[in-house]
């Protein structure tokens, strides 16, 4: 039983990291109607951001305010590089057809990767440890410090963006976008704005996931968004892409399977699972857990 | 119609040069061009940049003294990127483009296997400086290593964890893409049996995974005295590291894959009292060894790994069996390298055997605040039964 805990424990603290991940695609997709596949490489960029940060900053203690000044410095990072991606490779073909928009972002994806390869060096790179470490025993499950920080962090980061979207004037507006882009113009809203702000909103969050998970899991290379960006994307299909809190639970739910996976099946179905339930989902319930099904009339 | 004559023309000639520049023989000219295939960069970046700086150091030396059958040699190296799909394209690269006459390579075992059979084909002797899988030399007569094979390494440290650390269940967590991992796993697993311990859980990763915790949750739960964790260093340094923090106090054992400078920059504290076999200690008193460690410090300012001592001593064990051999010849060159007997190499005293394998100890070195430190050496008539 223990055992089937800690690797909840696991699980969760894995899944947290798709969540915030999940967060930017389904935020995007409700704003743009665009899958941004470049997600997956802001993540890395801002897990590379966080390195050359604590490199920077690397006292003889591990300390927590060195690790919460290079989570923020790698989300500012990131938020600015979302909107340059905005800016740059989106807006200028916004009022294109969806294949346009999806073959652009394959191709900022394809660029940041390379990118990274030529500015940072293919080798892997490995996290300084920032945090004191910290762990708690709870019956026989042990929860790391790093586990605990991404779980907590997370959790803290998910409830102010749900603040910022149910409670504030520009979150109002996002949802009015996403409602419909061209009726929103004419409310007076300044979709541009808005969607610079979306940008930078999932690009933060994605890039508090890579530091999240540089402190995790000490090893950091330039195509580590691929595989976590899908991954990620099938979290936020699973819960309703589209929909924040579907976002969250998608990613719970695909990081526990594949940690029982690994744990109780074999490693080598390890990615298996989760496009195995990206299948699923698509043929059983395609709009996702949390989403609604969207008639279209003609 | 004026078109068609002009193009007509421009491939004659295309075809004309292309042809006169390969019929160039094999091995003429006044330099011998020996090709060297490696990972420079990647998870297992360090064994290639070790194999490539010693490999070097070695044909310098050589040069030096006045080259091979009174030429210099001109060392290619070629790097396949920690892929093992990329050794096939490069060895081929340096084949028939860069017409080397011999082939340096690889330290991975899963790697000297894609390639191998391109050597064998096109008859150029390959020396595999340090990959361990038996499978490598059975490719074929062209095809030969200068280090010990798994079978042996596996007994080692079976031997070591049985006999000296006294220990009667382990668990084993293995790299399945490697070809090298799961062969060290099955014979580590058949001689522990033999020597009456039992393997209590096996879990298996690949390489490039990052995280382990959840095969190390289950072999947490059946409490191994000892975890035996045959892969490569990147990936050991972050299970070990990623094991203490789930509250795994048993030492890991491994085999040479885990010989890297940056092993204890990935791992840290956590790899203190762990083990792993491997080809050769630096606290090797012989001069022969402390030579080539100084010259080997001086010149790239490190302390020379496993990988090192052997590039070094396949590079000069391939000069010797050319002069031996008195050509670059293919047939000649490698019946010259399956000659070798008693070479006095910094790794130990090598002869080739009839497998085309070298037969030598092992040693069995203890992690310590970042440095090995030689435990014991265990020979190859110890590990008989």
């Amino acid at each position: 039983m223990t055992t089937f805990l800690q690797q909840l424990v696991n699980g969760l603290s894995l899944g947290s990291i798709y969540a915030l991940i999940a967060l930017g695609y389904t935020m995007v997709y409700g704003v743009l109607r665009l899958i941004n596949f470049a997600h997956g490489d802001v993540y890395m960029v801002g897990a590379y951001a966080g390195y050359y940060l604590s490199r920077k900053l690397k006292g003889d203690e591990p300390s927590l305010l060195a690790a919460l000044v290079v989570m923020l410095g790698a989300m500012a990072a990131c938020a600015a590089l979302g909107i340059v991606i905005e800016r740059f490779a989106y807006r200028p073909v916004r009022r294109a057809a969806r294949l346009t928009l999806l073959i652009t972002a394959i191709g900022v994806s394809l660029f940041l990767e390379n990118a990274a390869q030529l500015v940072f060096g293919p080798d892997p790179k490995f996290f300084p440890s920032l945090a004191p470490r910290a762990d708690i025993l709870l019956g026989g499950v042990r929860i790391t410090s790093e586990q605990l920080a991404v779980i907590g962090v997370s959790f803290l980061l998910m409830l102010a963006l749900r603040f910022f979207i149910l409670k504030t004037r520009t979150g109002k507006a996002m949802r009015a976008v996403s409602f419909n882009l061209d009726t929103a113009k004419l409310m007076g809203i300044s979709t541009d704005r808005i969607i610079a702000v979306t940008f930078a909103l999932g690009s933060s969050l994605a890039a508090a996931a890579g530091v999240l998970i540089g402190m995790q899991i000490p090893k950091i290379d330039p195509l580590m968004g691929i595989l976590y960006g899908l991954k990620a994307f099938v979290a936020a299909v699973l819960g309703g892409i589209g929909n924040i809190p579907g976002a969250v639970i998608g990613g719970l739910l695909i990081g526990a399977s594949e940690v029982m996976v690994v744990g109780y099946l074999s490693s080598t179905y390890r990615d298996a699972i989760a496009f195995a339930i990206l299948i699923l989902v698509l043929l059983l319930r395609p709009q996702g857990i949390l989403g609604r099904v969207q008639k279209e009339k003609v | 119609m004026r078109v068609r004559l002009i193009v007509a023309a421009l491939t004659a000639v295309a075809v004309a040069v292309l042809s006169a520049g390969a019929c160039g023989k094999r091995g003429a000219g006044d330099e011998i061009s020996i090709g060297e295939y490696g990972s420079l960069t990647g998870g297992i970046a360090t064994f290639g940049i070790s194999t490539k700086n010693a490999s070097e150091m070695a044909f310098d030396e050589v040069n030096q003294a006045g080259g091979v059958l009174g030429k210099k040699i001109k060392l290619f190296v070629e790097d396949d990127q920690s892929r093992p799909e990329e050794a096939g394209t490069v060895v081929t690269k340096l084949i028939n483009q860069n017409r080397v006459v011999a082939m340096l390579g690889h330290v991975a075992s899963s790697h000297s296997l894609a390639a191998a059979p391109i050597c064998q084909a096109s008859r150029i002797p390959m020396i595999s400086p340090s990959s361990t899988n038996p499978r490598v030399t059975q490719v074929g007569d062209y095809i030969f290593r200068v280090c010990f094979i798994d079978p042996f390494q596996g007994a080692v440290m079976a031997k070591f964890a049985a006999d000296t650390l006294k220990l009667k269940k382990v668990a084993q967590l293995v790299d399945v893409r490697s070809d090298y991992s799961v062969g060290l796993q099955t014979f580590f697993r058949q001689h522990f049996k033999r020597l009456g311990g039992e393997v209590v859980a096996e879990q298996s990763y690949s390489q490039g995974d990052s995280d382990f915790r959840a095969q190390l949750t289950q072999i947490k739960a059946v409490n191994p005295e000892a975890i035996y964790v045959p892969g490569y260093y990147t990936e050991v340094g972050t299970i070990t590291r990623q094991a203490r923090e789930l509250g795994i106090t048993v030492p890991l054992l491994g085999g040479d894959g885990w010989d890297s400078p940056k092993l204890w920059e990935i791992g840290g504290d956590a790899l203190n009292g762990c083990y792993f076999s491997n080809h050769y200690s630096t606290d090797d008193p012989s001069p022969l060894v402390q030579k080539f460690v100084n010259d080997y410090k001086a010149k790239y300012n490190q302390v020379p790994d496993a990988l090192a001592a052997l590039a070094y001593d396949a590079a000069r064990i391939m000069a010797d069996a050319m002069t031996r051999a008195g050509s670059t010849n293919g047939e000649k060159l490698r019946d010259a390298i399956a000659a070798t007997k008693d070479f006095q190499g910094v790794t130990g005293s090598i002869s080739i055997n009839e497998d085309r394998n070298a037969v030598k100890p092992a040693v069995v070195l203890k992690v310590e605040n970042g440095k090995y430190l030689l435990v014991e050496t265990i020979s190859p008539e110890a590990v008989k039964l």
